[in-house]
């Protein structure tokens, strides 16, 4: 495999490192908002902290993307595949950003100052809107569902390539 | 999507110990505060309430040991809520056993502080799971309560309260206890636990009245006849005092600061008041103030959140239009 066909190693080191971050966002929300437990507090604020980091590398990352180019994709994939691909792709980039913002807006028209680290905090309203609040806290958690499903499709994705096609696209991630 | 969660979330979620009870989630608890016919649009507890506001006057006494700029000098506006235990909107407000008071207080944009607090000065538990169970009990009826009572001796200082406790006639003549216990932190990262109350100022004896309304009629018509004050109180641990169980009160020799008066000037109906669109979940805190690592506290922040995320749901899709809270 040439270099020009993976990805540059700053684009890997997004790939991997928001895919580890997102994964544990998921999990951390789908834990925090059912459990009772004394660890829940911590959980939630650790939760809103690493999501006003996403927003950050998301943004530094889709720079990054648009300043390198990737791997084209294996020529024998049908035209609808490549479009699929890519569609899903910049569907990621979306949801990326939107579960982000839409889960500090929720914060923002609820009143609830958003905490990062002890570090600052994030504004938020000085007047609740019960209405906005309700509208981005129900997209946030349909949000999730999407991008859960997007996920799910994207792994299922890069192992056909790489047990039935045996192509080099799950490598060139690598 | 619930249901998918739920799934995922069940391996976890049900774990039994010898005695401890099963650990009940966020939603369970809510389904069962709610119970069967849920009044959709209103808190599936302290459903009933008045919108209040007013101001908090400090002293400057507590600034020594909080840095939360409510302490330092002036005056902070609040919004807040005055309510009864319980999921129904139009109950009779002399027949609820707790009364409740709960502010907002919105400082600046990156700080904000909520309360919550109610009559008792103790919980009858120690934990959310065996709360789930007290209020089972509670469903169930006085044999089941009393038999829940026996079997948990940790309730032994609630109950001594609710056997001498006479509900007065007015909520402005109540004590508010925040019954769980917070940290303050102060400039030099000092920490120290604490509890508060709001102490009223007037003695107002039972009424007799047989209004669904008679507490809110009270205070409304109060607060237009002139000012309604309490005392902040704050009592200081001491180390060997447990900040974690919200069963028992420190002992009555413990330091109390007080910090300033409550001062309420206006009362609105709830639903026309900003106070129904707020979650007063008693973890949005403002620098300076912490929370205790109390397990009932600690189960405050999901479950209010779920109800929260209900009640807003059911209202964006119209749920309160043409209701008048009557
Ligand atoms: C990559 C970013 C993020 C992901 C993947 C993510 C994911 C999730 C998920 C899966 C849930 C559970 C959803 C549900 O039950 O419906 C959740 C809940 C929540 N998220 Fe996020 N989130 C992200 C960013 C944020 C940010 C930046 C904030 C706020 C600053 C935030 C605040 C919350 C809150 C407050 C809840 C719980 C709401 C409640 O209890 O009602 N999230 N999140
Ligand atoms: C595990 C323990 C507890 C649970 C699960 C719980 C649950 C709830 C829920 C679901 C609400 C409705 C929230 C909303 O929709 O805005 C609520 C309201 C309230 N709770 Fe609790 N609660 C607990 C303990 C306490 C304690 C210890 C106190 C008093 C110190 C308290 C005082 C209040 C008050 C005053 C309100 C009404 C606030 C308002 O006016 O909006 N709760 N509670």
């Amino acid at each position: 495999m040439s270099n020009s066909d993976r990805f540059s190693l700053s684009m890997r080191l997004f790939h991997w490192g928001m895919a580890a971050l997102v994964l544990s966002m998921v999990a951390a929300g789908l834990l925090m908002v059912t459990s009772l437990q004394p660890w829940q507090l911590t959980l939630l604020n650790i939760h809103k902290a690493f999501g006003v980091m996403a927003i950050l590398l998301v943004t530094a990352r889709l720079i990054n993307r648009l300043r390198h180019e990737p791997p084209a994709l294996p020529h024998e994939l049908a035209d609808w595949q490549k479009t699929v691909a890519k569609a899903s792709h910049w569907l990621l980039y979306i949801l990326l950003f939107a579960m982000p913002v839409s889960g500090y807006l929720m914060q923002y028209f609820a009143g609830r100052p958003v905490d990062v680290f002890g570090w600052f905090r994030l504004p938020a309203a000085l007047q609740v809107d019960i209405h906005y609040y309700a509208l981005f806290r129900e997209l946030h958690g349909w949000l999730a569902v999407v991008l859960i499903g997007l996920i799910a499709l994207h792994i299922g994705a890069a192992l056909h390539h790489h047990f039935i096609r045996k192509d080099d696209v799950l490598k060139s991630m690598l | 999507m619930r249901t998918l969660y739920l799934a995922l979330l069940l391996a976890p979620a049900v774990s039994f110990g010898a005695d401890a009870p099963p650990k009940v989630s966020a939603q369970q608890f809510v389904n069962l505060q709610q119970g069967n016919s849920a009044f959709p649009g209103f808190r599936r507890a302290h459903a009933k309430g008045i919108c209040i506001s007013g101001e908090f006057r400090v002293n400057g006494q507590l600034a020594d040991y909080s840095q939360a700029s409510l302490f330092k000098a002036g005056s902070t506006p609040f919004i807040g809520r005055l309510s009864i235990a319980g999921n129904n909107p139009t109950a009779p407000d002399l027949k609820a056993p707790v009364r409740s008071m709960a502010l907002s207080f919105a400082s600046s944009r990156t700080e904000q502080w909520r309360l919550a607090m109610n009559t008792p000065p103790v919980m009858a538990v120690a934990d959310p799971h065996t709360f789930y169970q007290q209020i089972q009990a509670i469903q169930a009826g006085p044999a089941a309560i009393k038999q829940f009572f026996a079997d948990h001796p940790e309730s032994d200082e609630f109950r001594a309260w609710a056997a001498q406790y006479q509900p007065s006639g007015s909520f402005a003549a109540e004590t508010y206890h925040s019954i769980n216990a917070f940290y303050l932190v102060n400039t030099d990262g000092k920490q120290q636990a604490v509890r508060w109350a709001m102490r009223p100022t007037v003695a107002v004896p039972a009424t007799e009245s047989d209004r669904d309304n008679a507490l809110q009629q009270e205070i409304a018509a109060r607060i237009a006849a002139g000012e309604v004050v309490f005392d902040w109180v704050f009592t200081l641990a001491d180390p060997s005092d447990d900040e974690t169980n919200p069963t028992k009160a420190w002992p009555d020799n413990r330091q109390q600061i007080t910090a300033g008066q409550l001062v309420l000037t206006g009362t609105t109906p709830q639903l026309e008041g900003d106070c129904h669109a707020i979650n007063f979940d008693p973890l949005v805190l403002p620098v300076g103030v912490k929370a205790t690592a109390d397990p009932i506290l600690r189960a405050r922040s999901a479950a209010y959140a779920e109800s929260y995320r209900r009640r807003a749901k059911e209202q964006l899709q119209g749920a309160l239009e043409g209701s008048n809270n009557e």
